[in-house]
């Protein structure tokens, strides 16, 4: 078992007892909620008479279902707009904090808590969404839950829980051009597979993720998941203090900074912290990855060759076998040249400031390709504000893409921006499974920001690093 | 603040019925349940919707799909390959599946999220090797009306003249077999220690912590 790791500090800190079932019972620190997997919790609250115990350490957004383009109320559909108004009367009711789009605070539920600061190291945090992952950037212990547990969590503040083993992922090196933190990441889940981290918690680690900021970590940290971690995290330092400082919790408190970062600082994994499992990977030999199946960990480096499915483990072959048929690509050959349809920008992964930033210097000074129908949706409404005032809507804009108001969109198509058809996307979104996009015969090609950005100019997946950036007047 | 007492939580020690094979490694959250059936604010009448992408094509003529098929109509043990569930956190997948009729699933192994979906409706997911599941899906293939029996506490299955070992988490075990899957009540009773164990952490403000009932 693992011992000195920020896992093994932050369970401690916040477990209540052992239950009879063997499981923990962990205090939750934040509980951030959305309109998707919430109403039925609620629902069960109600049934049994129970009120929400912790509202004020409770945090609502709404993001699946919002629609990105026309956001009148009432919405056009009007399942949305039950769910929507399901989610104003739960939160009115119990008192919980809501970042509606009114507020100028609204967006995907892991950008909008990292923002405003309530995303802090030493947290535990629950949200009914698997991607909750994302916040252990910032050295919090931090995954996704179901409704049912949503409502233990809101009767009680506390969730019943397994410990599980950690395993250290060590990222050494340095990134080289045109490579990103996603890439980091699907390369991680090709390796280990996407069950690999069944039963771990993931610490990333070494110089590589040392030097990422806290959006290259978000991103990473985010998609743990797909490689079947529950939870993943990064220790604290410099960058995470940095950004925390600036965000609204610490503008209001600043004294809090001060009072909490011993915490942070004590929770940080020890040197001589033993884990159950290390790997390292070579920065160095990383090149941008791109997907050519419908499992994330069905990626390959953009000058490699689609396997062949027989030279894969046998438990892989059928799965491979069945993606390539989907995806109508031949073992041997390259992904560049794929052609596209869509180019999505946008999702809990890939929808920060500097995502859309390395984008634009991409995209500026080029156009969408004709047969490209390109999107841009920003993770949170301070994000577009931000984007809009630095002159990136314009880019984007006059390039051709469209440019959306925040929310999960197209990731997972819960509104109506959905794939047509057979339609084929590059995506910087974190699942390509079969009928993600809105489609079922649609077909997801997962890459980072600046390859969703010379997809939508080439209209085939391209290889950025061939695409030389031009310089974007408000950097 | 009424108690929580009231609800009755089933021990789930032994579950029994005839078989459906569900095969296929990675089958996700979006497969089970595809995200445009989950703009509902309840979970009743999701049953109809399970696997619908794989059950209907775009003008909703059947597949060929188990839960199509007329022999497995009355099934309520699923038999699956591995990595079952991965993906997305929707506990409308396991709901979906209970609601069509699911009430224990046996396979090689399962994503995390879903699996503890599946334990807070009281639903085991217990897991064996490869080579056994893939018999069991042949022999439930084989006989659609045969019950096979899981007995949890003692981690085995019968099916026709065979009895074989399989695997319950530790904690899975003792909450199915104990009736304390449903944990609100139990959480609940603790909820002086959970006030301590808040007031002990500098992040928490005091006036976050409610006041003892």
């Amino acid at each position: 078992m693992s011992e000195g790791t920020l896992y093994d500090k932050v369970w401690d800190r916040h477990k209540v007892t052992t239950l009879p079932t063997g499981q923990d019972q962990l205090f939750v620190g934040l509980h951030l909620i959305h309109e998707v997997t919430s109403p039925q919790a609620f629902g069960m609250l109600r049934e049994r008479d129970l009120e929400v115990a912790y509202p004020e350490l409770t945090h609502a957004t709404v993001d699946h279902i919002i629609p990105t383009a026309d956001q009148s109320r009432p919405y056009d559909e009007d399942a949305a707009e039950e769910m929507m108004s399901e989610l104003e009367e739960n939160v009115r009711e119990a008192g919980i904090e809501f970042s509606d789009p009114n507020s100028g605070d609204q967006g995907i539920v892991h950008v909008v808590g990292p923002e405003q600061g309530l995303t802090q190291p030493g947290k535990t945090i629950v949200c009914g969404d698997s991607h909750t992952s994302t916040h252990g950037a910032f050295g919090a212990l931090a995954f996704g839950i179901g409704t049912s547990q949503i409502r233990d969590v809101l009767a009680t503040g506390t969730l019943a829980f397994e410990k599980q083993k950690v395993r250290k992922i060590e990222v050494e090196g340095e990134l080289g051009d045109g490579v990103e933190a996603k890439d980091v990441i699907l390369e991680i889940i090709r390796r280990l597979g996407t069950e690999g981290g069944v039963g771990y918690v993931y610490e990333y680690a070494g110089s590589a993720i040392e030097d990422l900021g806290m959006e290259g970590r978000m991103s990473i940290c985010n998609m743990s998941i797909e490689g079947g971690a529950r939870a993943g995290y990064v220790n604290p330092d410099e960058t995470t203090y940095e950004w925390l400082e600036e965000t609204d919790y610490f503008q209001e408190n600043p004294e809090k900074f001060d009072e909490l970062k011993p915490y942070w600082e004590s929770i940080r994994s020890d040197d001589d912290a033993e884990y159950d499992d290390v790997v390292t990977i070579d920065a160095d030999e990383l090149e941008p990855v791109v997907t050519w199946g419908t499992t994330p960990g069905q990626g390959i480096g953009i000058t490699d060759s689609i396997p062949e499915p027989e030279e894969l483990p046998a438990d892989k072959q059928d799965t491979a076998r069945r993606a390539q048929e989907h995806m109508r690509v031949e073992p041997g050959e390259t992904m560049e040249g794929y052609d596209i349809d869509v180019a999505f920008l946008g999702s809990c992964t890939n929808a920060r400031l500097p995502d859309l930033r390395r984008a634009a210097r991409i995209v500026e000074g080029r156009e969408v390709h004709d047969d490209v129908r390109a999107l841009v949706v920003p993770g949170s409404q301070r994000v577009q504000k931000t984007a809009e005032e630095e002159g990136l809507k314009d880019v984007f804009e006059e390039a051709g893409f469209e440019w959306r108001n925040a929310g999960c969109s197209m990731c997972l198509g819960m509104n109506e921006d959905q794939l047509e058809g057979d339609e084929a996307c590059a995506s910087s979104s974190n699942r390509n499974f079969v009928g993600r996009q809105g489609s079922k015969d649609g077909r997801t090609v997962l890459m980072n920001p600046r390859m969703v950005a010379a997809a939508a100019i080439t209209g085939e997946v391209s290889d950025v690093r061939e695409l030389p950036e031009a310089e974007v007047a408000a950097q | 603040m009424s108690g929580t007492d009231d609800v009755e939580i089933p021990e789930v020690d032994y579950v029994s019925g005839s078989g459906v094979p569900i095969r296929g490694n990675d089958i996700d959250t979006d497969q089970i349940i595809p995200a445009r059936f989950m703009k509902v604010v309840t979970f009743d009448g999701l049953g109809e919707f399970a696997f619908f992408d794989l059950r209907f094509d775009e003008d909703d003529n059947q597949k060929d799909h188990p839960f199509n098929e007329e022999r497995f109509q009355d099934s309520s043990v699923m038999v699956v390959n591995s990595n079952f569930g991965c993906g997305s956190s929707r506990e409308h997948a396991p709901q979906a599946l209970m609601r069509w009729g699911i009430d224990a699933v046996i396979g090689e192994s399962f994503a995390e999220i879903f699996a503890g979906n599946c334990l807070a409706l009281g639903i085991p997911t217990v897991t064996a090797d490869s080579e056994t599941i893939q018999a069991l899906q042949n022999w439930v293939d084989d006989h659609p009306d045969e019950e096979l029996e899981i007995d949890v506490e003692a981690e085995t299955v019968s099916y026709g003249s065979e009895t074989i070992d399989v695997t319950v988490d530790d904690a899975q075990r003792k909450a199915l077999v104990d009736g304390v899957w449903d944990t609100t009540a139990l959480m609940k009773s603790n909820a002086g220690a959970v006030r301590d164990t808040a007031r002990e952490l500098p992040y928490v403000d005091s006036e976050a912590i409610p006041e003892a009932e």
